[in-house]
């Protein structure tokens, strides 16, 4: 077993009088690529706050429980500290400064990094080499990319502060699914570099994938965790997520319902 | 002919001052989403800390006292006030900054009492000559001091790490403290340099022909605030073209006041108000403002 970049013990996260984690164990193996699944609503975005510091954005707050990089302490500390520690979030929704140019951007990226000038060039070059349209439209408006090469600047800008942890929510949000295969390459690209990842994904297929190893959020709780390959083969995974409904799982649900236990299986879209 | 030459080169001279203010305004909105109703006395304090200091250092280096004291003033404001409050209303914060603004006017007005304090100014009274036009070097020297601060300003807006993050960080929050920028720093920094500006600002509404500052010297500054509106509160191009319209309106309505005799007396001082509904009548957002400022 090779040793963990991140580590999150038994975390708790209320949101007011909201709990909506509940001793949640995530493990990111050094190099590895992890994935996250769950439903809408099963607390995966917040696993990602919790890590970078911004749930009192949304007047959230670590009850209970520990995220630790390495040896360092990540719960509690400030967003800043955090990107200096080497773990940057590439937000939901891609969140570029659509008034800032691409190049603008970048050098946002770059400002809670810790090395000098010649890491950040050092950074820019790699981003221009994973994505050369940056380059091209380095003097454009970022609000005028499209939706994929904001995905890409989103990242690029991310990779400028040099990270020993990626964090990816919802990467393949809203894009084609020819660009959600780029971005699948690209995330591979990153990860063969020596950036781990933690990949937050509705599209289970292709965050299983991916990742080498998994966990599946359900109600704020993990309910499998496991080896991606694993968890892929796994039924329950391949009827929630991965929308299989073979005749197998259809009696499994079946005799589930009729027990009393099970929530409907989910039926859904994968690249 | 030169009466209105003269009139619209005070005007604009005006105008640079008011923008110097309307760009503080600005930048503190921008930063921190709070209308900053304590820029009056944040700049009343600026020009008061210059005026009692150059007794015993002379006019420059208590110009750069002033400068100082205002931008601790704004910034020590920001992280006593501005940085505790955690609530997600920021009109609250606006409201919050009118008892300040009544905190600090108690004080200085205390402290000035009836007096007119003038600065030590190298220009005095002195005139300028230009073909048959005549204004006052002060006036002069307000419009370079502006438009030289401004461009410094719009300079490093642009291309310093300290404009990238404070444009990241008007532009969207949540995402600059992923970027890992210290928002606490940025608009700290906001109201510093906005405390800077208005300092500045003190001085040249101050110095002839102004008789000197006393305490109602920050309500002057209140013609700033249908600068920043007229351009559009989140706009800094919007500041400086809001601050040069309400300049010039002033000082055409108060130069022509015998012509406009018929709207009453005192109109200049209205006529900011005016224009400022007249643009809001036609575009809510300001000249220059984002149309909708829909965060949530």
């Amino acid at each position: 077993m090779t040793a963990a970049v991140l580590r999150v013990r038994g975390l708790c996260v209320d949101y007011g009088p909201v709990r909506a984690l509940t001793g949640v164990d995530v493990e990111v193996p050094d190099g590895a690529v992890t994935a996250v699944l769950g439903a809408n609503g099963a607390g995966k975005s917040t696993l990602l706050r919790a890590v970078s510091g911004t749930l009192r954005f949304h007047g959230g707050a670590v009850t209970e429980g520990s995220v630790a990089l390495g040896e360092d302490r990540l719960h509690g500390v400030a967003p800043a500290r955090i990107v200096a520690a080497g773990v940057v979030q590439v937000p939901e929704g891609r969140q570029v400064f659509a008034r800032m140019t691409v190049a603008d951007n970048l050098r946002a990226g770059a400002l809670g990094a810790r090395g000098g000038r010649a890491a950040v060039r050092a950074a820019l070059k790699r981003v221009h080499e994973l994505f050369p349209v940056l380059a091209e439209r380095a003097h454009q408006r970022a609000g005028l990319l499209s939706g994929g090469e904001q995905q890409m600047l989103a990242m690029g800008r991310a990779l400028m502060a040099g990270p020993r942890l990626l964090l990816l929510d919802e990467p393949s949000l809203g894009l084609s699914p020819l660009m959600t295969t780029r971005i699948a390459r690209t995330v591979r690209e990153i990860n063969a570099q020596g950036t781990s990842v933690l990949l937050v994904e509705q599209n289970a297929a292709l965050a299983l994938k991916l990742a080498s190893t998994a966990c599946v959020l359900e109600n704020g709780r993990v309910a499998l965790a496991g080896d991606a390959d694993e968890l892929a083969a796994s039924d329950e995974v391949r009827r929630r997520y991965l929308g299989v409904a073979d005749e197998d799982a259809a009696t499994e649900t079946g005799a589930a319902v009729a027990a009393g236990t099970a929530r409907p299986a989910l039926s859904r879209w994968s690249a | 002919m030169t009466a209105f030459l003269e009139y619209l080169v005070h005007g604009l001279s005006l105008g640079a001052v008011y923008a110097l203010i309307a760009l503080g305004f600005v930048i503190i909105f921008k930063s921190t989403e709070v209308v900053n109703f304590a820029h009056a006395s944040l700049l009343l304090a600026g020009g008061y800390i210059a005026v009692r200091a150059q007794e015993s250092v002379g006019f420059w280096a208590a110009l750069l006292a002033g400068v100082a004291g205002a931008a601790t003033l704004g910034a020590l404001l920001e992280w006593a006030v501005i940085r505790r409050y955690r609530g997600a209303d920021h009109s609250v914060l606006a409201i919050v900054t009118i008892g300040i603004d009544i905190v600090l006017l108690t004080e200085l007005a205390r402290r000035i009492g009836p007096d007119i304090l003038t600065y030590d100014d190298p220009w005095g009274d002195a005139l300028v000559t230009v073909g048959s036009v005549t204004v006052p070097q002060t006036r002069v020297a307000a419009f370079v001091t502006a438009a030289l601060l401004i461009g410094l300003f719009l300079a490093a807006f642009r291309w310093t790490s300290w404009g990238v993050a404070m444009r990241a960080a008007a532009e969207n929050r949540e995402t600059a403290a992923l970027m890992g920028i210290r928002l606490g720093r940025v608009s700290s920094s906001a109201w510093a340099v906005a405390g800077a500006l208005a300092a500045v600002a003190a001085l040249f509404l101050s110095v002839f022909p102004t008789s000197g500052l006393d305490r109602a010297t920050g309500e002057v500054a209140l013609a700033a605030f249908p600068a920043a509106i007229i351009g559009g509160l989140d706009s800094t191009t919007g500041a400086l073209v809001g601050g040069l319209t309400v300049g010039v309106t002033e000082a055409l309505t108060t130069g022509y006041a015998a012509e406009l005799d018929f709207l009453g007396n005192g109109f200049g001082h209205i006529a900011p108000y005016v224009v400022m509904v007249l643009v809001l009548l036609a575009r809510p957002a300001g000249l220059f403002g984002t149309r909708e400022l829909s965060r949530v």
